[in-house]
């Protein structure tokens, strides 16, 4: 049978971010975001914006394509692609439905894009007064369960519970963050460096969650052009390769009422073997790893779920001095991620990756060749991929 | 007396009716749940078909208001506007071992400054909103 694979068939050529901003401060309307970093993104590759047929995104983007292409002028309109629910958890799955558009002749030069301006829309970390609820809702808000800070601290709070897993694992993870924002400009938190006493000292938001374990919400945009492999050599810049991508979730995690069999996961349980399997790499292969913090205890899961750790290890190997490039066993977040670079859903991770993929990045890890990707956890569906440079292919 | 201030919002029946005889349950200080009439199977949220056999013949079948601890959050952070002079309190998310190991969320009633136990038997507390323009009864738990 022949083998159904994205392996190596399509790259990254340009990346693309506004400047980031606190929640609600953009001075720009979010579409105007969207924009700036659609074309910064051109810029980076070197492409006229009018030659960009195809858009994808996810998390239900406010930005549609068929606008953005008529604003920018585009030739011509293919792929307008949207992955159903799962919010940052599509972050990934946005660039396999575009790599995939390309490698079956649906699209040729495509942008992935994820633009958000809390001031002009909701914020995410705060539910809105009165009203009635129905449905899954009706059976969790009355008793004070709103936002992702408190769903997703039941999970964690089993899963520590399970395994014996202290609050100094979730404590190393926000302080990798934090660490590499120190060198990162572009991060809100450049400058505003964190130690275990400040993290141990502030304030819980929903236990096991202290503030610190929580991204921020911020303003800004965030994109990336995607074309084939073969037109990928004619760019300016070192492609990052699409190794591998995979979506989905466990059986039944949708179930209401928090009723998912396996509810303590970050969901990737069945989906990180789809991720080494089209990759045929493992997690030892991996030279740099970005992975959504939405919260920590989603990061610990995803480590777990895609088999950096054994969900028994979190103690021992979940320390700083393994999570920092350049020396470290698995540097992670080097950005600062959505913990202390941006909370862009998640897309500054992809960028990053990209990024050190290049050798460009803030907190280089030496030589880096292949790059993992895991979107947003403990949503359904997630998404997680590999980037690879030219020698892995 | 509830145990979460006035203001958050108030559950009301899918438009649908898939949930209606839970709600008119609580009401009573009945707790129900789903049941497939075909395979058994328990089911917890509802849902119009059996996750098991793709069954149709959902049954509504009182259960015995007790479970246990399955996990907890202690929530310190004013999320909602009602909430923000309320303090800490504690969610539950309830086991019942004898109804299929479904699950159910609720708070739990007593100090919310308490140490929380996995696995600690909980029985049920019917908590009526009888001045709510829909009125309703939310399920709560204490320590059995």
């Amino acid at each position: 049978m022949a083998e159904h694979t994205l392996r190596g068939k399509v790259a990254v050529v340009g990346i693309g971010e506004t400047t980031y901003y606190k929640h609600s401060q953009s001075p720009d309307p979010e579409f105007v975001l969207a924009l700036k970093a659609i074309l910064a993104a051109c810029e980076d590759a070197g492409i006229n914006p009018r030659d960009i047929d195809s858009f994808a995104s996810y998390a239900n983007d406010r930005n549609d394509p068929s606008r953005l292409s008529a604003a920018l002028g585009c030739k011509e309109l293919r792929l307008s692609n949207m992955q159903w629910g799962g919010g940052g958890g599509g972050g990934a799955a946005a660039i396999g439905n575009a790599a995939a558009a390309i490698v079956t002749g649906q699209a040729e030069i495509a942008v992935v894009y994820r633009a958000l301006a809390q001031g002009q829309f909701q914020r995410y970390g705060l539910a809105q007064a009165g009203g009635t609820v129905s449905g899954d809702n009706a059976l969790i808000n009355p008793y004070g369960i709103f936002v992702p800070a408190q769903r997703f601290a039941l999970k964690i709070m089993r899963y520590m519970h399970e395994h014996g897993i202290k609050q100094e694992a979730l404590r190393a993870l926000a302080l990798a963050s934090y660490h590499h924002a120190q060198s990162n400009p572009r991060a809100v938190m450049y400058g505003r460096p964190l130690t275990e006493e400040a993290y141990e000292a502030s304030r819980w938001i929903a236990e096991p969650y202290h503030l610190f374990d929580c991204c921020m919400e911020n303003d800004g945009a965030a994109a990336v052009v995607l074309v084939s492999a073969e037109r990928a050599k004619d760019f300016k810049n070192k492609p990052a390769y699409v190794l591998s991508v995979a979506q989905g979730s466990d059986h039944r995690n949708a179930a209401r009422s928090f009723n998912a069999p396996d509810f303590h996961s970050s969901s990737f349980g069945p989906v990180a073997p789809h991720l080494w399997e089209m990759a045929k790499l493992g997690p030892k292969d991996v030279d740099v790893l970005q992975s959504y913090e939405n919260f920590t205890g989603g990061v610990l899961m995803s480590l777990t779920e895609h088999g950096f750790v054994h969900p028994d290890e979190c103690n021992e190997f979940l320390k700083l001095e393994n999570l920092i490039a350049p020396s470290g066993k698995l540097p992670l977040n080097t950005s600062g991620g959505n913990l202390a670079e941006c909370y862009m859903h998640g897309l500054e991770l992809q960028i990053e990756a990209v990024r050190q993929l290049r050798g460009t990045a803030t907190s280089q890890v030496p030589n880096a060749k292949v790059a993992g990707v895991i979107a947003g956890p403990m949503v359904t569906p997630v998404s997680t991929m590999i980037f690879g440079s030219e020698e892995t292919l | 007396m509830s145990y979460l201030p006035k203001g958050l919002p108030e559950p009301v029946t899918e438009t649908d009716k898939l949930d209606q005889p839970y709600w008119e349950g609580t009401r009573a200080g009945k707790l129900k749940v789903q049941r497939c009439g075909a395979c058994n199977t328990w089911q917890w949220g509802p849902e119009w078909i059996c996750h098991n056999c793709r069954s149709w013949d959902m049954k509504w079948v009182e259960v015995e208001p007790k479970g246990k601890i399955w996990t907890w959050t202690r929530c310190w952070h004013p999320v909602h506007p009602a909430l923000k002079a309320a303090g800490p309190y504690i969610a539950v998310l309830v086991e019942l071992p004898h109804a299929g190991n479904i699950r159910m969320l609720g708070n739990l009633l007593g100090d919310p400054h308490q140490t929380v136990t996995i696995g600690a038997p909980v029985t049920a507390v019917f908590e009526p909103h009888d001045d709510a323009k829909t009125p309703y009864t939310l399920v709560q738990w204490k320590l059995a």
